[in-house]
């Protein structure tokens, strides 16, 4: 491999495994390249392609947060809930919506800020502290259900599922909010004062703090960007099918940190890519209608074969990354 | 939480049980995993529904009901039963058969009766009552109601639960049943018994197949996600689902009539309620109860639907 030019493989690598999947992808069922198929990938990748891009801000400087899925649950639950007790007084159906859509930000701020704060400030490493809350929340939205399935009301839930469901410009409203997410995240990782004090806590956090950076605030606020995409991944994921459940979002967390790593941010911390993120998601979501689409992998492989993909894709830019 | 259970709570039984012994009352202990999914939901909301009935009905009895999220947990649960609260009978829904073997033997020795639901125990003979539904003939009934449907013939797709015996059962009793006709299962996926992954595998069969007569979802759960996907691809006239389990949302549209899921195949959650009246009566009564209870799955369909529909339950 030393005949390539190394800055190439290294931000190439994830675009590279994504057009060998792709390609696959084309080879396995006519259907894979259909307009429908491919709007579904993209609507289906978001959620998970949302929650990592927050993921990408708290790994590189250097945290981690396990608890995105089961906040997940939670919000949607509180959101369901909310919005069904406001149907009796409240006419306006779009009111309504936006109240939960406030809401659910409010709720993912307020869950971020906790995490952050109890990592910062009550100095327990991040990963009990999300280990807890990721507990907490499944619990809560597993209460508030009754053990059961949480459903929005079928009046709202008609006028809300166009979120999901509508198009502009022929595709579905999610991608428009992936791409959107994905832009505003780039700028603020790449573009700001912000984003580099997070690669400076993420490299080392003794430095960053003698250079005079408020190393708890930028760790903090890591932690409130992931809860805002996580309620902004929910908000788009209500309107798909209208419930929660114990079930919702189980394995988000991992799913997203698996598309931060796949796209090149380093896991421990220091450095961090949005594009390669949005990469990971994608990869991850296609392995998943590729293997869907064809029966030629035993249904009981599946697992081993996203494994084997997700270490592929990680060692084809790593390989370059060593050389560093 | 676990302080307060482990400290508080047999203290305040202690005192309960010393006092309850003095009526000389009978305890029935129900050991069931927690509600962490539709079906389990339902579970939890019948046993207590029943607890409730039979305590009323009947004062000298006391029902306590624990519910655990691991075989191991279902085991400590059952020598607190039986430390704390010195239960007269047992009725278990075993999280896996052969890690409760043990620990019901256990039971068994000390003279408490056992009525055990669903899954059986690796070792035979240990229950007094057992209850529960018929995996296989779930299968088989959703299979001929395909078949009868069709006409015994045409291209469907199937829904799978997770990789474990109940869905095996289930599996091989809808393939048993639908040898020999001209029905063609295009492929088969596992969807976890979640709406989510019904959503996103059904899509994808969607896109693969440009036709399918009827989909084998199993679950109702499944059947839900599944329900979505086809309305999103406007696909709705070209075929039905048959889903499975008995979840109201389900039976209401078979009640409705809609087209789209015109029969759901029962699979109750209340079973934990015969078992707990089976045991109940044991005390309450001389009706011999000791033997085998194999539930059927009958097909709800638009004429019987309004009989299992619980709009108070979870599920």
């Amino acid at each position: 491999m030393n005949f390539m030019p190394r800055i190439d493989l290294k931000t190439a690598g994830p675009f590279i495994a994504l057009v060998v999947i792709f390609v696959i992808g084309i080879l396995v069922n006519d259907a894979f390249l259909s307009t429908g198929n491919l709007s579904n990938i993209l609507a289906r990748s978001s959620f998970i392609g949302i929650v990592a891009i927050g993921a990408t801000f708290v790994i590189t400087a250097g945290g981690i947060d396990l608890s995105v899925g089961s906040m997940a649950a939670f919000i949607s639950g509180c959101m369901i809930l909310l919005m069904n007790t406001l149907m009796g007084s409240i006419d306006s159906m779009v009111a309504i919506i936006l109240l939960a859509l406030l809401a659910s930000i409010g709720i993912g701020a307020v869950a971020g800020l906790i995490n952050g704060l109890l990592t910062t400030k009550a100095k327990i490493e991040a990963f009990i502290v999300t280990l807890g809350t990721m507990g907490i929340y499944r619990s809560l939205v597993t209460y508030m259900a009754d053990g059961g399935t949480l459903s929005l009301n079928f009046t709202i839930g008609d006028v809300y599922s166009e979120v999901y469901y509508g198009t502009l410009l022929g595709l579905p409203y999610p991608v428009w909010v992936f791409l959107t997410v994905a832009i505003i995240g780039y700028v603020l990782l790449n573009k700001t004062v912000f984003g580099r004090h997070c690669f400076a806590v993420g490299s080392n956090e003794n430095v960053a703090r003698y250079s005079a950076i408020n190393v708890d605030r930028v760790k903090t606020a890591t932690y409130v960007l992931q809860g805002i995409c996580v309620s902004i991944a929910t908000i788009i994921y209500v309107p798909r099918l209208g419930s929660a459940s114990g079930q919702t979002g189980i394995l988000w967390e991992l799913e997203a940190i698996a598309a931060v790593i796949i796209g090149g941010t380093v896991l421990k911390g220091g450095y961090g890519r949005i594009w390669g993120t949005v990469v990971g998601a994608l990869i991850l979501t296609l392995i998943g209608n590729i293997l869907n689409l064809t029966d030629v992998v035993s249904n009981y492989l599946n697992g081993a074969v996203q494994g084997i993909i997700v270490i592929i894709a990680v060692y084809l830019q790593r390989g370059a990354w060593r050389r560093d | 939480m676990k302080i307060l259970s482990k400290i508080l709570i047999p203290l305040l039984t202690l005192m309960f049980s010393a006092f309850t012994s003095l009526l000389s009352a009978q305890t029935i202990g129900v050991s069931i995993p927690a509600a962490t999914h539709g079906w389990a939901g339902g579970l939890n909301f019948h046993a207590q529904e029943t607890k409730k009935r039979l305590e009323t009905a009947n004062p000298g009895l006391k029902i306590i009901i624990v519910t655990a999220n691991s075989a191991s947990e279902q085991a400590n649960d059952l020598e607190d039963l039986v430390a704390i609260y010195s239960i007269d009978a047992l009725v278990i829904l075993p999280f896996e058969s052969a890690p409760l073997t043990g620990p019901v033997r256990n039971l068994k020795r000390r003279d408490i009766f056992v009525t055990v639901v669903d899954r059986g125990l690796s070792e035979p003979g240990l229950q007094d009552v057992y209850v529960a539904g018929n995996n296989s003939e779930m299968g088989r009934v959703s299979a001929e109601y395909i078949k009868e449907a069709l006409n015994g013939t045409g291209d469907i797709v199937v829904l799978r639960g997770m990789p474990t015996v109940i869905d095996e059962q289930r599996f091989d009793g809808f393939m048993a049943a639908i040898e020999g006709s001209n029905i063609n299962v295009l492929d088969h996926q596992y969807a976890n018994w979640n709406r989510d992954d019904g959503f996103t595998v059904m899509q994808d069969f969607l896109a693969r197949f440009p036709k399918i007569d009827a989909v084998w979802a199993q679950d109702d759960d499944i059947a839900i996600g599944v329900i979505q996907a086809v309305r999103q691809a406007r696909r709705q006239d070209e075929l039905f689902i048959v889903g499975g389990g008995g979840m109201k949302d389900i039976v209401k549209r078979v009640m409705d009539g809609d087209r789209l899921t015109p029969v759901d195949v029962l699979y109750p959650p209340s079973m934990i309620s015969t078992a707990m009246e089976l045991t109940a009566l044991k005390f309450i009564s001389d009706t011999p109860i000791e033997g085998e209870y194999i539930l059927g799955s009958p097909l709800i369909t638009k004429d019987n639907a309004e009989d299992y529909y619980f709009p108070d339950s979870p599920f």
